[in-house]
């Protein structure tokens, strides 16, 4: 009982050491399945910390100003915007993409990570996956608003209409409908079937009717039999299966709405890989920057280890490098094609008007990214935390250079101009960082934040194999006296079944 | 252990719950399909007019044709409509005391117009000609039905894109010789055959647009 001790899981322990022959701990200090359960859960059933108010007002308030600003926008039209011809997209589209990529690391954690069997996953999916869904959210906002007349969005979808008018099945634009709406649904899908365990948890531990009956609502009637834990695990690989593809396809096939036109800077072959790599690094840079303040604040560094951060930090080297190499691929196509229009875009993108923006984005995705080759800054907490800053940035600014620069400066100099941003494209930018935060905020006071049920299979105690036998028939008959009488004697926290023959 | 699980007899909402959510899309479909035409919208919209005017009377049993009021049709994008003093070229000899023709006489003193209340209304953003329609085979009828059997007008087609876009696409059956253009009992399906109709196509050099720029200029 003592180990769960209030300063528990507020302290950093490495665990970051390669023993080789043995794999190591994921889950640090506990040896009870009880104990997770308990670290978890009590970051929804004990008061928030200060700190989360504080973010919570500051995000509350960033939602009212895009609020403002969206309907400023709406009753007045999209020339609020700074946009002009021929640069007709500007922040809107840039925001688009940024949120869009943001999501694709929740996806790679759930779907990818799990199909290769990579156990830290347990430890980070559930939130990545949250932020999956909040940024599909925020990016849903932006093309749905830049079509100027809201009230006609529903003309993105091929609806029959008394107009007989269709969307062009031949553009883009219609397939980025399709992939966003697919991997949304996909995404929401395997969030939620990956939580009703869980929240059988949270419903079993709560005090309250109304969370009782909130949590049982959604845990669909969840009682942990046997035979709900074989549907579970078939759906989850089912799922995880749908997943895998839309880790590629849904970048790639937001990189056609500009491969597949004629400007030069957007019309390349790199563009799908390329995209797909800056998503996914951008998207472990906004888990990075999200775990760190998370599990600081709510006492979960056991669950969250210096590993599970060091390897993401690998990840976002990783892709840096492969970001950079795509830059500098661009500039080698641009001279090797030999082609005036894409060789001029390219040097009017690094030494051009937004030459600033370029080089934000190489330092920021290119150059500070390779500090991650030292582990003593893979495993520093401020740094890393700095550097994921640096990367969400960067990764912000590449989408605006592709996007500004190449419309802002075309084939004919007769029609060239420049883009500036006005208010409401600022506001309208924080204010879906704003939307965000809000709904993380509420997702990690309200939902279990980690895995419980599946971090617990990545304990060596969950392994039928394990070693020692005796210490692990010790700590499950321990765990029926402890704390709030929440039972977790085997793998999975143990329901009762009410159709069981006691009752 | 007090927790929530759903009563036994939930378990009957649930091909409930599977049939709403495979058919919710479908619904919403035909909302916008159905629902938001013009076509359940628009058709049959009948205001009432500040005169007790009928066509019935005037285009139907006195037999006046369409263009002695509605005289720009012919040359112009606008069909007008006519001013009190059309009225009164008649109703200074006929029926001048009438109480029906109280609006009108007044109208006829002051100058001011009557007020009468638009049935057929295209949005600003469509242009729509009515002399390249009249003068090459489509008639009144097409797009204001049988006006000359009502008492009261009102909105016989529905005037969606979509409607349009389907004469745009094959005007054939549509079209009528002109000097037929105003007959609205007159019907080219009974009266011409489909031969007759497209030779009409050629004489009248028919060759509608379906740019966009064609109606949204």
């Amino acid at each position: 009982m003592q180990t769960t001790s209030s300063t528990r899981g507020f302290v950093d322990r490495d665990n970051t050491a390669e023993t080789p022959g043995e794999r190591a701990s994921l889950v640090l200090g506990m040896h009870r399945f009880g104990e997770i359960t308990h670290q978890v859960c009590r970051v929804s059933e004990n008061p928030p910390p200060m700190a989360w108010y504080v973010a919570f007002a500051v995000s509350i308030g960033l939602v009212g100003l895009l609020g403002v600003a969206v309907t400023y926008l709406v009753f007045t039209g999209v020339g609020v915007w700074g946009l002009n011809n021929p640069v007709m997209w500007a922040f809107d589209i840039t925001n688009f993409v940024f949120w869009v990529g943001i999501g694709h690391a929740g996806t790679l954690i759930s779907a990818i990570l799990f199909l290769f069997r990579q156990k830290w996953r347990t430890g980070i999916n559930r939130f990545a996956e949250a932020m999956t869904i909040f940024a599909v959210i925020c990016a849903g906002l932006f093309p749905g608003i830049h079509v100027g007349r809201v009230w006609f969005a529903y003309w993105l979808f091929p609806i029959p209409n008394q107009m007989e008018m269709w969307p062009q099945f031949r553009s883009p634009l219609l397939w980025d409908v399709f992939a966003v709406s697919t991997y949304f649904t996909v995404s929401l899908v395997f969030w939620y079937v990956g939580l009703i365990p869980d929240l059988a948890t949270m419903r079993d531990r709560a005090t309250g009717k109304v969370q009782q009956i909130a949590y049982g609502f959604f845990s669909l009637g969840w009682r942990g039999s046997m035979r709900h834990w074989h549907r579970y695990e078939v759906a989850y690989l089912l799922l995880a299966a749908l997943a895998t593809p839309l880790v590629l396809s849904v970048h790639s096939v937001v990189s056609f709405d500009f491969a597949v036109s004629q400007l030069p800077g957007w019309h390349t072959t790199i563009f799908p890989p390329y995209f797909v790599a800056g998503a996914i690094f951008s998207g472990f840079a906004m888990v990075v920057t999200l775990a760190v303040p998370a599990r600081e604040l709510f006492g979960l560094k056991d669950l969250i280890t210096l590993r599970h951060l060091d390897n993401m930090n690998k990840i976002i080297l990783v892709t840096g490098c492969m970001v950079g190499y795509a830059y500098s691929m661009e500039f080698f196509i641009a001279w090797y094609s030999g082609a005036m229009y894409e060789k001029f875009a390219f040097v009017n993108r690094a030494f051009g008007q937004y030459w600033w923006a370029y080089w934000i984005m190489v330092s920021c995705n290119v150059i500070t990214p390779q500090l991650f080759w030292f582990k003593r800054i893979r495993t520093s907490i401020p740094i890393m935390f700095v550097l994921s800053l640096f990367v969400n940035v960067g990764m912000w600014f590449e989408r605006f250079v592709i996007i500004v620069t190449s419309l802002a400066n075309d084939f004919l100099p007769t029609s060239w101009h420049d883009f500036v941003p006005t208010w409401v494209d600022i506001a309208t930018m924080f204010g879906a960082f704003g939307l965000f935060g809000t709904l993380f905020l509420l997702f990690c006071r309200y939902l279990p934040m980690i895995a419980i049920a599946e971090v617990k299979a990545t304990m060596p105690e969950a392994d039928p194999h394990h070693g020692h036998a005796h210490e692990g028939a010790h700590a499950g008959s321990h765990d029926h006296s402890h704390g709030h009488g929440m039972g977790a004697a085997g793998l999975r926290p143990a329901f009762r079944d009410p159709e069981a023959p006691t009752h | 252990m007090s927790r929530f699980l759903f009563p036994r007899w939930t378990n009957a909402l649930l091909p409930l719950l599977l049939v709403a959510g495979a058919t919710l899309p479908l619904y919403v479909v035909f909302v916008v399909a159905y629902g938001f035409s013009p076509k359940t919208l628009d058709v049959g919209y009948m205001p009432s007019q500040p005169v007790p005017y009928s066509h019935a009377l005037h285009a139907g049993i006195l037999g006046m044709d369409c263009r002695y009021c509605h005289n720009t049709v012919e040359s112009a994008a606008f069909a007008a409509v006519p001013p009190t003093q059309t009225c009164m070229n008649c109703h200074t000899q006929i029926h001048r005391d009438s109480p029906k023709l109280v609006p009108v006489r007044q109208s006829y003193e002051t100058g001011l117009s009557i007020p009468w209340a638009k049935v057929h209304k295209l949005p600003d953003y469509s242009y729509f000609d009515h002399s390249a329609h009249v003068n090459r085979g489509v008639g009144c009828v097409e797009c204001h039905g049988r006006v000359d059997q009502m008492e009261v007008v009102w909105k016989d087609q529905p005037l969606s894109m979509g409607w349009c876009l389907d004469c745009h696409r094959d005007p054939t059956d549509r079209l009528r010789p002109v000097s037929q253009i105003t007959n609205l009992a007159w019907d080219q399906k009974t009266q011409m055959t489909r031969e007759e109709r497209e030779s009409l196509v050629k004489l009248y050099h028919i060759n509608p647009s379906e740019n966009c720029s064609t109606c949204h200029r």
